[in-house]
């Protein structure tokens, strides 16, 4: 073994299915609205930190195909009546767009800043967009846009292939907790493949992945595209379990949350932004019930405190902490056995 | 004589209205190994960026073929595909990675998944680089990332290496190391050298090129090339 491993490690099977089963028992102790709307944003929690964590891609704007995600159902349902295909549309068409966005971008060797930029711009003009479509004249086929009230009471996730078979309350978190799990283990799958270790090193060093024949914009293409296709199925979540969809779900606080889950949970986890966001996500909750602060500020002081003592966000300092535990232990074992074998030499001496 | 692997032909590079290269005929042949030398600004680094797509577009001019295709304006990563390695003047490397990871992501693209591992075996085998496989390169002293880098070249199993300036910052046992690695590469593969330190190019028994303000002065072996009255003054700044 030549130690390339790239910090990846192996999926740890034994906590996977231990979270797995907390989750499945949560619905006999407690509600399940809340923790589904937990278990989505985490979703799109994961969906950011795969592309800005690995690939080094930082979008502003990444509650676009959350959005385009959200709305593509919405329409698609009020059109076709039965929600297997507008499921797929809700990642068909993110991913359409984040590819067309995304080669635009990389192959006009746009980066840092002015993609920070382009894709918040992205998000404002599609929220600008949908908050101008009141009227009639905005509709696509049976789904009328509706502006600033956008789209209400379109039919939700029903049993593939038997519409009158709806998919809510405690079967649709389970549906939730099955899409997030499989997302973590198709990012885990991502990361262990030849390209996944290719956009860990495009994050490294860009020059360096080109100059060794690697075509770079086709690779950061590639992963914006599967980024946005998992934040459209997040935001078909959402709409599912909010059944409405608004042009809320473009706006900058949604962009914004998403990165300080990101930041907050650690860059370069995927486990960190998905406890980050289900963790700062019931904050938001419960501090939307009280008047006395105002939500943003606390999750801004949140992030301007973790910026300022822990950069590297919760998760990589952890494991940090781990790693220099084990050593001390070790250390401390070298050092008892050292005593033991002195110990036993002066006694053999005597 | 052999066919030529690289070609320039009347190559310019123009950044405003600065002539970086000046319509510069160039040729290398198989197995050759050739080193460009010239004083600071003489367009060595500028000529080689643009051989190796690095530069292109509007400020370029003429055409470059290798093995006879003509691989003007095509990108970097297009032209590294035909089998050339690249190292840049400053050291390129991934420092967020260990040196093992490093290789791997070069060997990767010519041997594959399964086979990355045995070359990266080979390479750190090859530049006695075992004892640091996996320490990140950001923590490394300049001599050993430039070590690195010639690994990543030549893990992607180039029959071209092009080096530019390999022993900048190198201590004298390092660049005497150096001597001894390209000497090895080039008996498989052709090479083009960029440096202007005399010790180590008089040391690499090459044909020299000597560039000045953008176009080639001499072409020569050393003795030659350094007895020259032009490259004397080219360097000294005086007629020696």
């Amino acid at each position: 073994m030549t130690g390339a491993g790239f910090g990846i490690g192996r999926v740890r099977w034994n906590w996977l299915v231990a979270a797995a089963v907390l989750l499945a028992a949560l619905p006999l102790v407690y509600e399940t609205y809340t923790p589904t709307l937990l278990a989505i944003w985490a979703l799109f929690a994961l969906s950011l930190a795969l592309m800005w964590g690995y690939a080094g891609i930082l979008s502003f704007g990444h509650a676009a195909y959350f959005g385009l995600g959200a709305y593509a159902y919405a329409i698609a349902s009020f059109n076709v009546g039965e929600s297997t295909v507008p499921l797929l549309l809700a990642i068909i068409v993110p991913a359409v767009v984040a590819a067309i966005i995304g080669a635009l971008m990389f192959y006009g060797r746009i980066s840092d800043v002015y993609l920070g930029v382009m894709t918040l711009v992205v998000t404002l003009i599609l929220n600008r967009f949908m908050n101008a479509t009141a009227g009639d004249a905005y509709r696509i086929g049976n789904a009328r846009l509706g502006g600033f009230n956008g789209i209400p009471a379109f039919p939700t996730l029903n049993v593939p292939g038997d519409p009158s078979m709806q998919v809510f309350g405690t079967a649709y978190y389970f549906v939730v907790i099955v899409c997030l799990i499989g997302a973590y283990l198709i990012c885990r799958w991502i990361l262990a493949s030849s390209f996944g270790r290719i956009l860990i090193g495009i994050r490294e060093n860009e020059l360096r992945m080109e100059l060794l024949g690697y075509n770079v914009p086709a690779y950061k293409t590639a992963i914006f595209t599967v980024s946005g296709a998992m934040a459209g199925l997040a935001g078909c979540l959402f709409a599912n379990w909010a059944e409405i969809v608004t042009p809320s779900v473009f706006s900058l606080g949604q962009t914004a949350e998403v990165l300080i889950w990101v930041i907050v949970g650690g860059l370069g986890t995927l486990i960190g932004p998905i406890i980050a966001a289900v963790v700062l996500g019931m904050l938001k909750l419960a501090l939307g019930t009280q008047t006395l602060i105002d939500n943003s500020l606390v999750l801004g002081a949140i992030l301007i405190l973790v910026v300022l003592l822990i950069p590297r966000g919760f998760a990589p300092t952890f494991a940090a902490w781990r790693r220099r535990l084990a050593q001390v232990q070790v250390h401390r074992r070298q050092a008892r056995g050292t005593r033991r074998r002195r110990v036993a030499l002066q006694e053999a001496n005597q | 004589m052999s066919e030529p692997v690289v070609e320039t032909q009347e190559l310019a590079v123009r950044f405003g209205g600065v002539l970086a290269v000046d319509n510069v005929n160039f040729t290398l042949r198989e197995r050759e190994l050739r080193c460009l030398i010239g004083p600071n600004g003489a367009g060595k680094s500028t000529f080689f960026k643009s051989i190796t797509g690095q530069i292109r577009g509007a400020n370029l001019g003429g055409r470059v073929l290798i093995r006879g295709q003509d691989v003007s304006g095509w990108s970097t990563h297009k032209i590294v595909r035909l089998g050339i390695g690249i190292k840049t003047q400053v050291p390129s490397v991934m420092n967020g990675l260990t040196v093992a990871e490093n290789l791997w992501l070069s060997a990767n693209r010519t041997s594959g998944y399964d086979g990355a591992d045995a070359v990266v075996e080979e390479i750190l085998t090859d530049l006695e680089l075992g004892g640091i496989a996996r320490r990140l390169v950001g923590e490394l002293a300049h001599g050993q990332r430039q070590l690195v880098e010639i690994g990543t070249v030549l893990a992607n199993k180039p029959w071209l290496v092009l080096l530019d300036e390999p022993a900048a910052g190198l201590t004298n046992v390092e660049t005497e190391r150096l001597i001894a690695i390209i000497k090895r590469i080039n008996q498989d593969a052709t090479m083009i050298v960029v440096d202007h330190d005399m010790h180590f190019v008089r040391a690499l028994d090459s044909l020299i090129t000597v560039f000045h303000q953008g176009a080639i002065l001499i072409e020569g072996r050393a003795e030659k090339v350094l007895s020259d009255p032009n490259v004397r003054e080219v360097y000294l700044g005086s007629r020696a």
